[in-house]
């Protein structure tokens, strides 16, 4: 075996049930490089990189690690091959400081087995200031931004001697600007000899970061390519990814705003501790307008949706649809007044798992007329209901009225939901988060029909964490930080760096 | 073969007919290792459910309550409840049907209907209570239902202590008067002629020995109905939305609050029409003060897990169940053993049937082996015809 190759992996398949996950995917990174491992949702990045790291074991392949092989059935043997994972979703003590993280399975001793914290944190300094990620070793995970704990998670693998860093969609949880602080310590990484994989579907950053990328498509290898060649941009990626032509920016025409519909004044909410969240937001959306709400999750987006989808009540302010109060009313009141919400989380608030496609299309409107008189359901009316809509939003597969929802892929899932809130014609529709966890295909059509509802003259708000979407889709764009508004946008005028100053808390000049 | 295999094991019914075998079988070795032959105890058993046609009626007949409670817990379980109250709720039937039987005068046909109302009204109340704690105080149904259990039967000793509710010389209270009686034919069957036509008529006359009552037919309305108004109106559909993903249903604008206290309100009036249908219907026309629970609420429980909580099958499940009780008791006449093995028999089967989710497990566990196999062959090949190729 080629031992430039600091991983290998030989033709690796892996089973899921009846599913195949991983299809003989072949993976080659060179030593000193960042490599990039680029597939849409459930190609099976995540998958790959588990066997990796010995979470899951291969059905099928090899694993060379430096030119040998390498038999890793569970993440301690990883750890000992010098292998480091970081996760999308952090595993961290929260009330643990960052050194006693760190530290954590590996602690260092004085005599009579005493923690001896200060080498710790001394080593965490070293390590830090190398790499260019310094923290305060004592301070708990709990009051540290969701970045500084990205960087407990990379040191904490540098201390137990990672030479090779598996980072999974390392980038979802950051604003632009520490995403390029993540790029400078990745790049300092590899200069010190380490090697870094990325998992990733963000084109972007690849492009601007790594030297290698690999593709996979439905559990298939697709090809290696190296991203200084020319020819390989954006556009060659996603086409590799999703297999045929994709349009990544959606073209609509110009917005064409008329009066405002919706208003948001002094909102307070808290969450469920008791802490503000909300404070003293206000905002406002006009007929035909698609107003974005960019900022980084956590910031009160959450309890803003919670209270103007009446889940929770507002400790102060007024929300008004076209000038009639609606806050703290039941949640069926606010979809009276022609409010209709597209869910953050499809599977506890968007759907019934089990339910069949015509209960769920019917589910916030069974007592309409159309759909039952008084008391009995019209079960003709409301399968003739599921048919339409499956046909107008093409829901797969197409005869699905009465399966269950829950054997829908994600984005048929998405897709009778948003057919579900699109059909009731609402003067707001507002969509939280309505792409997280799509294939590109479907993010598409989220887009468009986004676009086409604000072109009927209806009012649309937008949540997403995700600043291209927010970019690309609204009209005008609203920064959110610390519960409040802190900046008005017109997005054909600013730039990605300027609202991620802004989402980071910043100012702009 | 094996695609046969994962096929059958996929059906939800062939499933439950596996876990009955399941079941004997587990029951056949219980009763081995106990002393008994099980061919001769399972004969037995078998010849109690069904040598007579008597044997079937008073299967029906112990069915009603069974299938009553069975039906309440199906109902609040559909709706998001966990209802150990049954139990509690069938007794506030139970003393609802014997005070209003005997204290309250009223011609016939009117007096059973008003006392079944009265039954559904208390039932209900005494269920929604568990209902209303839960939105209120966030009570968990399942803490307050069992505690509402011992009230109830603790409700029924001291009503019975009142001085002059106890027959005397009894533990028990007066008969209900005939006039509540829900029982068919029980006047006629005294007189001569009811008495020539039941022993000229082998098979009818043999039904109408035992206590043939109008609970009998009223389950089977019953049953429907609670499957009718779960699956085809709105109410229906609010109660399964909220059962199904409450934070969904909220999300839809369905109250949560409101459909808990109303699915507990039907739950304990569907459980205490099981008493109420009891004391009218059948010979125990009376209370009697309680040491533990009678256990009509607890066998409903499993009537209702039997039947996946739907409430067209808790009619099956409460037959089954029913008969099993009832022929069991044959193994303990005809061979003398004693009902704990039957109950461990009896237990060991409803078991086996609780474990039908796993069957689709096993099947799917069974097309991923065979899947995998059929690749890793195709593999092979591949690899065959490129080392024949080289």
């Amino acid at each position: 075996m080629d031992e430039n190759y600091a991983v290998s992996m030989k033709s690796i398949s892996k089973f899921f049930g009846t599913f195949k996950a991983l299809n003989g995917v072949n993976l080659n990174v060179r030593k000193k490089t960042i490599h990039a491992l680029l597939g849409e949702n459930g190609a099976g990045k995540s998958t790959l990189m588990n066997i990796l790291y010995g979470l899951y074991e291969a059905d099928e392949g090899e694993i060379y690690l430096d030119g040998k092989l390498a038999y890793i059935k569970n993440p301690n043997v990883a750890i000992k091959y010098g292998i480091g994972m970081v996760h999308q979703h952090f595993m961290l003590v929260e009330n643990f400081t960052i050194a006693q993280n760190i530290m954590l399975g590996k602690e260092s001793v004085k005599a009579f087995d005493v923690i001896d914290t200060a080498v710790v944190k001394e080593k965490i300094k070293e390590l830090g200031e190398k790499y260019g990620m310094i923290v305060d070793g004592d301070a708990k995970i709990c009051d540290v931004s969701v970045s500084t704990q990205q960087k407990v998670e990379i040191l904490k693998s540098l201390y137990r001697g990672a030479q090779t860093l598996i980072l999974d969609e390392p980038t979802a949880v950051l604003t632009p600007n520490e995403i390029d602080e993540l790029i400078d310590t990745m790049h300092k990484l590899t200069q010190d000899g380490k090697t870094v994989i990325i998992i990733t579907h963000k084109l972007k950053e690849i492009i601007k970061s790594a030297d290698y990328c690999t593709i996979i498509r439905r559990g298939n290898y697709i090809d290696t390519v190296d991203v200084k060649d020319k020819g390989v941009d954006e556009y060659s990626l996603a086409k590799m990814m999703v297999g045929r032509d994709v349009s990544l920016h959606i073209s609509k025409t110009p917005a064409q705003p008329k009066e405002r519909v919706f208003e948001i004044c002094d909102l307070w909410v808290k969450d469920s501790r008791g802490i503000d969240r909300v404070k003293n937001l206000s905002l406002n959306v006009r007929a035909g307008e698609i107003l974005g709400i960019a900022g980084i999750d956590g910031n009160g987006q959450s309890e803003l949706i919670e209270a103007l989808t009446g889940l929770t009540k507002a400790d102060g302010g007024k929300i008004l649809i076209k000038g009639k109060q609606v806050q703290n009313t039941p949640p069926h009141n606010i979809r009276a007044n022609s409010i209709a919400t597209i869910p953050e989380d499809r599977h506890k608030y968007g759907l019934v798992l089990d339910f069949d496609i015509c209960e769920n299309l019917i589910l916030e409107k069974y007592a309409a007329p159309k759909f039952a008189d008084r008391l009995l359901l019209k079960l003709k009316n409301i399968f003739d209901n599921a048919k339409t809509l499956i046909h107008k939003f093409d829901i797969r597969p197409a005869d699905c009225e009465h399966s269950l929802a829950r054997s829908l892929s994600g984005g048929n899932q998405q897709k009778v939901v948003i057919a579900r809130e699109i059909e009731n014609d609402p003067v707001l529709l507002v969509a939280v988060q309505p792409t997280r966890g799509l294939d590109v295909g479907a993010i598409e059509f989220v887009h468009k029909s986004l676009i086409a509802q604000r072109d009927k003259g209806k009012a649309v708000l937008l949540v997403s964490f995700e600043l291209d979407e927010i970019l690309d889709v609204s009209d005008r764009i609203n920064v959110i930080y610390d519960g409040k508004i802190v900046g008005d946008l017109d997005p054909s005028k600013t730039n990605e760096n300027e609202v991620g100053l802004l989402m980071a808390g910043g100012s702009v000049k | 073969m094996i695609d046969k295999i994962i096929e059958i094991l996929k059906k939800p019914i062939s499933a439950i007919i596996i876990a009955l075998i399941v079941g004997f079988l587990v029951g056949f070795f219980v009763l081995l290792i106990a002393g008994y032959n099980p061919f001769e105890a399972y004969g037995a058993m078998i010849g109690g459910m069904f040598d007579r046609p008597k044997y079937i009626s008073q299967i029906i007949i112990n069915a009603v309550p069974i299938i009553m409670t069975g039906l309440s817990v199906a109902f609040a379980y559909r709706s998001g409840l966990f209802n150990i109250g049954a139990e509690g709720q069938y007794i506030i039937g139970t003393i609802t049907a014997a005070m209003l039987g005997y204290y309250l005068h009223l011609p016939i046909i009117i007096h059973p209907i008003v006392i079944l109302i009265a039954a559904c009204f208390f039932g209900g109340v005494f269920g929604a209570i568990a209902g209303w704690l839960k939105v209120k105080y966030g009570t968990n149904e399942v803490v307050s239902t069992i505690m509402l259990n011992w009230i109830a039967l603790y409700l029924n000793n001291t009503i019975l202590s009142i001085p002059g509710v106890q027959k005397g010389g009894t533990q028990a209270s007066y008969d209900i008067l005939p006039s509540a009686s829900m029982r068919l034919f029980s006047q006629w069957k005294t007189t001569p002629e009811g008495l020539s036509f039941i022993n000229s008529h082998p098979i009818l006359g043999d039904f109408l020995r035992t206590d043939i009552h109008i609970g009998i037919i009223l389950t089977l309305i019953f049953v429907f109905a609670t499957w009718f108004f779960l699956m085809r109106t709105t109410k229906g559909f609010e109660l399964r939305s909220v059962g199904a993903n409450p934070s969904a249903a909220e999300f839809a604008g369905i109250s949560i609050k409101k459909n808990t206290v109303f699915a507990m309100f039907i739950a304990g009036a569907l459980a205490a029409l099981g008493g109420a249908f009891q004391v009218l219907g059948t010979s125990n026309s009376r209370i009697v003060v309680l040491s533990i629970t009678e256990g009509f609420g607890w066998d409903g429980l499993s009537v209702a897990l039997l039947a996946n909580n739907n409430p067209l099958a808790t009619l099956l499940s409460g037959w089954l169940f029913s008969g099993l009780k009832f022929g069991g008791g044959s193994i303990q006449s005809s061979m003398g053993a004693p009902s704990e093995i039957i109950n461990i028999m009896i237990g060991a089967i409803v078991f086996c049937v609780a474990l039908v989710a796993m069957f689709p497990m096993i099947a799917t566990k069974l097309s991923a082996m065979k899947m995998k196999k059929e690749w890793q062959a195709k593999q092979d090949d591949k690899l065959a015809s490129k080392g024949a190729a080289k």
